[in-house]
């Protein structure tokens, strides 16, 4: 991996990211606090010239996580930013202010596993039906991935 | 009459003629002008995501396989690339080859699908005719070396599961010799039709600028000058040890999403035909065994004919992923109908929407269309593509050509 990005991440947040982790030449894995959550994605977006290609979210039973990934495409790198939320009542600040795209993966995210964001434009459903229970969130763990053998 | 803040919203879908999947788009209309788009999707929705968590790590990669019947290689090489970054696998150079080749000739027989349909949503079905037919031998290939017309089942984490045999290459590059003099005939007529161009030239423009903030990616992405390919910048799978080079047109427009297309199939052509030539003659393996999968995370991202399909994993160490995160290139695409069908005409929206070659099954998503003068759903996607012929016939009367 390029020095320069670790570089210029350490310089322009120097404290703020709480670990980096680099698992290869490829995968950069930066956590942050959800305070700087905003910040640190507007700089690999657009100082770094990051593609934002999708969110991750992770049931960890003990919390909540989201992994917001930029590929940097010139330089071969995917940098993943880890935010990682409280699981009862999770609440994120939203990415779409700074990244457009970042609004259709946020509302999959809250259907899904029932993170809030805040200042979204619209956090309505876009794969579950409107009538969709409340409160039932296909993705989290509590959820049998799929039916067990003799119940019906 | 003043129409100012009374929409029409077309609805298009969720079961609709130009979607071959159920999908709905809402165009929001001011008379014939679209001025805002909305989609829902999950008509489809098999929760795919999920069911992965209770698949072991092999039989996965034939369960994302089945997300999308057209891309069905994508899902599994982007698949197989996450978890052997995970467990940090390097794969053998004749896997390489053969992963590249199966890629490559899904990539034109995609291609070729998309530009048949898309014809038909001009009123030109020769190309519709002429573009399967073509599309033909290339399945043909597919059942030869894996068995099946779609769904291969060639991926494995750490390699591939079948070799290509010696015997079967001349058969390949009989099949693409051919392919070849076809394709150029078909591609000389798209780029050299004046009716095509006054039709599709300028319509559902997509800046660079849209491109970065939707995070739009493949022939979407390189139509408008974006030069990116994950097969070039990550160089996955044998792109890096073959000669080859990136399509961009500058335009963004509908025709430039053609040209990218219909140019990529040649290059495609070239690397496989250069990947048989490193495979013929030659023995090696064609896997690395993996054992067990660490605990740890992997990404893998592979260049779908539509684009970038991107997959994270995470293990515990168990032989199941405890989650697999799958984005299908639509996904982002689909988004930019925010931005490409602003101020264009209902009629140019049946192909605006078929630019971005949209693939629901695996994006999962929907738009309506409404009609502002009468406020009613403006009908079935048969009727957009009856306005977009009709469209097509008169650019075709003015230019006074009658065939």
């Amino acid at each position: 991996m390029k020095p320069d990005i670790l570089r210029r991440l350490e310089e322009n947040f120097s404290g703020r990211i709480k670990e980096t982790k680099v698992h290869s030449e490829k995968r950069l894995y930066l956590s942050v606090e959800k305070e700087d959550l905003l910040p640190v994605a507007e700089f690999i977006f657009n100082s770094l010239q990051g593609r934002f290609a999708t969110a991750s979210a992770v049931d960890n039973l003990d919390n909540m996580e989201i992994l917001y990934h930029f590929s940097l495409d010139k330089e071969d790198v995917m940098i993943s930013l880890r935010v990682v939320l409280a699981r009862d009542n999770p609440v994120c600040p939203t990415l779409s202010g700074v990244v457009k795209a970042a609004a259709w993966i946020e509302r999959e995210i809250h259907e899904l596993f029932g993170i809030q964001f805040l200042q979204h434009p619209g956090l309505k459903h876009l794969l579950l039906p409107e009538d969709w229970p409340a409160g039932v969130y296909p993705l989290r763990k509590e959820n049998p991935s799929c039916p067990q053998k003799g119940k019906k | 009459m003043s129409t100012e803040g009374k929409k029409v919203v077309v609805p298009i879908g969720p079961y609709h003629p130009l979607l071959e999947e159920p999908e709905y788009f809402a165009l929001y209309c001011d008379g014939e002008m679209v001025v805002d788009v909305e989609w829902e999707a999950g008509y489809n929705h098999r929760g795919i995501e999920k069911l992965c968590e209770s698949k072991s790590w092999d039989q996965v990669t034939f369960l994302v396989e089945r997300i999308c019947g057209i891309c069905s290689t994508s899902h599994p090489i982007a698949y197989v690339q996450a978890v052997e970054d995970l467990a940090r696998v390097e794969i053998p150079e004749r896997a390489k080859y053969i992963r590249s080749i199966i890629g490559e000739l899904e990539r034109i027989h995609s291609h070729l699908l998309w530009a048949g349909l898309a014809g038909h949503f001009l009123g030109y079905n020769t190309v519709f005719m002429w573009a399967w037919k073509y599309r033909e031998p290339v399945l043909d290939i597919f059942e030869l070396v894996t068995g099946n017309r779609q769904s291969y089942a060639m991926m494995k984490i750490g390699g591939v599961r079948r070799d290509i045999s010696d015997d079967d290459i001349p058969a390949m590059r009989k099949v693409l010799q051919e392919l070849k003099p076809k394709l150029e005939m078909l591609t000389q007529a798209v780029l050299d039709d004046p009716v095509l161009a006054a039709r599709l030239k300028g319509v559902g423009v997509l800046t660079p600028k849209d491109v970065k903030d939707y995070g739009a990616v493949g022939p979407t992405a390189r139509a408008s000058g974006v030069d990116i390919d994950v097969r070039r910048d990550s160089r996955c799978a044998a792109y890096g040890l073959v000669d080859w080079k990136v399509i961009t047109c500058q335009e963004g427009d509908v025709f430039a999403k053609a040209v990218v297309r219909l140019l990529e199939c040649f290059e495609s052509i070239k690397i496989i035909q250069q990947c048989l030539d490193n495979l013929e003659g030659k023995k090696g393996p064609i896997e690395t065994e993996v054992r067990e999968i660490p605990p740890g995370e992997g990404i893998g991202h592979y260049e779908a004919p539509r684009g970038e399909v991107f997959h994270y994993v995470r293990s515990d160490g168990s032989n199941r992923p405890v989650r697999h995160k799958i984005r299908a290139p639509s996904f982002v695409n689909i988004p930019t109908f925010k931005a490409s069908c602003l101020n264009q005409t209902i009629s140019d929206v049946a192909i605006i929407l078929a630019g971005v070659d949209p693939c629901y099954c695996c994006t999962e998503r929907m738009v309506t269309l409404y009609d502002a003068r009468t406020k009613k759903k403006i009908g079935a996607m048969k009727d957009l593509i009856r306005m977009s012929q009709k469209k097509t016939e008169k650019i075709k009367l003015r230019m006074g050509k009658k065939w």
